[in-house]
């Protein structure tokens, strides 16, 4: 099993969330995580997903992707290459006597504490999906009363941008 | 001077589109939502349209309409039920890549999502099996959504695009404003393709040994037929029509060995398996063709070519991979394979062809005649090819009668061989057959049909008789749905769960056909056979159906049973070809 990071240029059309989603599934492809959101260019959104494909190849799927006449480019991005982030918001079970320990593995992982209740501290973490992991590997003991995670967003490093060709040939 | 635009409906926006784009034809039935199209469709005098009795009709009459012309098939459905009774022929487009619009009434925009009547998510429901598909609410957005429409179904992979309008978008008032170009940022199909493949192609084409042109459907979609004759005849390469393909290529022609595949000939079959060299071009290496894919042509290097990229090593890996219109591809294939032989590279297949001549001397396509001096089906099949001629269209349904009918018939021009190959839609036939009618009206349009297909759809023949469509049919009745049969045959013990249809008593055919407002004929022996089909032919007036009551234990071979490997085909049961006797 590898995990491919897709970076999906598509145009902010109705409907164009499901037409890709629906692809992956139908040709089946596990969506691990999926974010969408507004680019720098109006009526543009980006759509990050991370694949896990099993045999099947990911050209496979990325050809059927560009049939969609909403999508406009797709870019697989190196986990070398690219940043990626996702945030998670993580409630820990706390009492007087697991406080501080808590707070001590938080400021570890430059974490940030954005709730505190009585019995429990909600946890705000950003990084990458490694990052997220070993945080709630040692947050675990505590007690994990809830989590929730976005989808992983990325983007290239360096000065080039994914967008400027294709929406310059738009 | 200035004046204001002319201020009209939705609806009537909706007709003008539709005649901007040369929709000659529409195929549909009005309903509450589509209702307001339906009145200004009525003073259009481009378009003309054909009430059907059921909307699938209206879908698999757009689609002959298409697959015999050329040209986009239109078909038109209220929301709700009609529309939903779209998908079949929809998807059945779709896995045929044939040009074709759908254009749907939807509820009105205030009601959709609230389970209204007649409301269907018809946009979701056919996302998977359209090209393309529009909701549209806004009634300024319907010429550009139908511009786009007919330029998304016939450029590129041809393929079914869905417009679906809601009643108050038809109702409200706008301007009309045709779009002169289509920008579609996200939608440019590569016709040229690359230079370097189509030489690399070319070389092997001059090494090879033992080369097949292993032709499907996509050159017919691209009017490739001329180039695949020059590519053909330059090389001398023996060519294989798929089911999608017959009549691409004349039947007559020496280099022809016929339908490859599941039900294809011997040397067909077995020239794919034992070549060194597959030239695909416009075809998908389809199960049925393959077989089990992992035995499927062991020794071959593959040069696919295909106008979708993602036909591409999609089942079968390509070792140069070609992106480009059919047409195209083969035009600079010929001058590049002319370049190859001005340098005294010619390909050598003198002992390939010894070989494949071995094959079809040995096992040609042939059948017995019943031992009890019923009616064969392949004989009556054969006898309407030959009676009719090469400029004659088939339509077939799906099932035995559609393999005897790619088999026994000879093709000798493209488009005028119809069917549902991708999807095998049972009762595709009478509605493709009158659609294709309509769009060649001066040819003889045949629907070869099995007793199961027909009773599927055959309420077209009304429509038929009504609108001056006079299609024949000819009815290959063995009271069975037969394919099915044939296999419980060979794979069940004989066990005929639900597949005997009693259609030799029910119905009588020749009364239905004259309850339909057609001539009805019957034909139970070999002797009438002809005499039956001249007099079908003579009657112009009304469509005709043709009962012939066959025989039914008649099966389809040669065999490569489903899942085996092509090396596994079986000439007729229990007999299977020998490769390699001289060696």
């Amino acid at each position: 099993m590898t995990r491919h990071t897709l970076s999906v240029l598509v145009e902010d059309k109705p409907g164009v969330l499901a037409r890709v989603a629906s692809l992956f599934s139908r040709r089946g492809f596990n969506i691990e995580s999926l974010a969408v959101g507004p680019t720098e260019v109006p009526d543009v959104s980006r759509m990050t997903i991370v694949v896990s494909v099993e045999g099947l190849p990911l050209e496979q799927v990325t050809k059927q992707l560009n049939k969609l006449i909403n999508v406009l480019k797709i870019v697989e991005l190196d986990e070398a290459t690219s940043v990626q982030r996702a945030i998670a918001l993580i409630k820990v079970k706390s009492d007087a006597d697991t406080r501080s320990s808590i707070l001590e593995i938080v400021q570890l992982f430059r974490a940030k504490v954005v709730d505190v209740a009585l019995d429990a501290v909600t946890v705000e973490v950003t990084g990458n999906e490694d990052k997220i992991d070993a945080l709630l590997r040692l947050l675990e003991p505590f007690g994990i009363k809830e989590l929730v995670k976005s989808g992983a967003v990325a983007v290239g490093r360096g000065g080039r941008s994914i967008s400027d060709r294709a929406l310059r040939s738009a | 001077m200035s004046t204001s635009p002319e201020q009209i409906t939705g609806a009537q926006s909706l007709i003008r589109s539709l005649e901007y784009a040369n929709a000659d034809v529409v195929f549909g039935i009005p309903g509450g939502a589509i209702l307001p199209a339906y009145d200004p469709l009525m003073d259009s005098t481009k378009v003309r349209h054909i009430l059907v009795r059921h909307e699938q009709a209206a879908g698999h009459a757009a689609e002959g309409y298409a697959a015999a012309t050329g040209r986009v098939g239109v078909c038109m459905a209220t929301s709700g039920p009609g529309a939903t009774n779209l998908v079949t022929p929809i998807a059945d487009a779709h896995m045929d890549s044939v040009p074709m619009v759908a254009i749907t009434g939807q509820v009105p925009s205030s009601a959709i999502g609230t389970d209204a009547f007649q409301e269907a998510d018809i946009r979701g429901i056919t996302m998977p099996i359209t090209k393309h598909n529009y909701l549209v609410t806004n009634p300024d957005d319907i010429p550009r959504a139908v511009a786009e429409a007919f330029h998304v179904a016939a450029t590129g992979r041809p393929g079914p695009v869905l417009v679906d309008v809601s009643k108050d978008a038809l109702q409200a008032m706008t301007t009309f404003d045709w779009p002169t170009d289509v920008a579609l940022p996200g939608y440019h199909p590569v016709t040229k393709p690359h230079n370097k493949q189509i030489r690399e192609a070319a070389r092997l084409i001059s090494e090879a040994k033992r080369p097949v042109l292993y032709v499907g459907g996509g050159v017919i979609r691209a009017n490739a037929s001329g180039e695949l004759m020059e590519l053909a005849s330059l090389t001398g390469i023996p060519v294989v029509t798929t089911l999608m393909a017959r009549g691409v290529f004349p039947d007559s022609h020496p280099q022809n060995l016929g339908m490859p595949g599941m039900h294809g000939t011997v040397s067909a079959v077995g020239a794919l398996q034992k070549s060194d060299l597959i030239i695909a071009i416009g075809a998908r290496f389809d199960d049925r063709v393959t077989g089990k894919l992992s035995s499927f042509a062991p020794g071959a290097t593959v040069v696919h070519a295909d106008i979708d990229p993602a036909e591409i090593s999609k089942n079968r890996t390509a070792d140069v991979p070609i992106v480009g219109d059919a047409a195209e591809v083969m035009r600079e294939l010929v001058a590049a394979v002319r370049e190859e032989q001005n340098a005294g590279r010619v390909g050598d297949y003198a002992a390939w062809w010894v070989t494949i001549d071995r094959w079809r001397d040995t096992y040609p396509l042939g059948y017995d005649a019943p031992a009890d001096g019923t009616l064969s089906p392949q004989y009556v099949i054969e006898r309407l090819g030959v009676l009719n001629g090469p400029d004659a269209i088939y339509a077939a349904g799906v099932g035995q009668h559609q393999m005897w009918g790619a088999q026994f018939i000879s093709y000798e021009n493209p488009r005028t061989w119809l069917n549902s190959g991708g999807l095998g839609t049972m009762g595709y036939a009478v509605p493709a057959a009158m659609g294709a009618k309509v769009g060649r009206p001066d040819a003889a349009v045949w629907a070869i049909d099995g007793d199961g297909c027909f009773q599927m759809t055959n309420q077209e023949l009304v429509t038929c008789a009504i609108n001056d469509i006079p299609i024949k049919v000819a009815l290959i009745n063995n009271s069975s749905l037969g394919m099915v049969r044939q296999w419980q045959t060979l794979f069940y013990n004989q066990r005929y769960s639900e597949t005997d249809l009693h259609s030799h008593r029910i119905p009588d055919f020749v009364k239905l056909a004259d309850a339909y407002g057609c001539h009805g004929l019957r034909c139970e022996s070999p002797e009438e056979v002809d005499a039956t089909i001249e007099k079908a032919m003579s009657m112009n007036d009304a469509p005709v159906v043709i009962d012939f009551v066959v025989h039914r234990d008649a099966m389809v071979w040669p065999m490569v049973a489903a899942g085996t490997s092509n090396d596994d085909i079986m000439v007729a049961r229990e007999m299977a070809p020998t490769w390699d006797s001289e060696e």
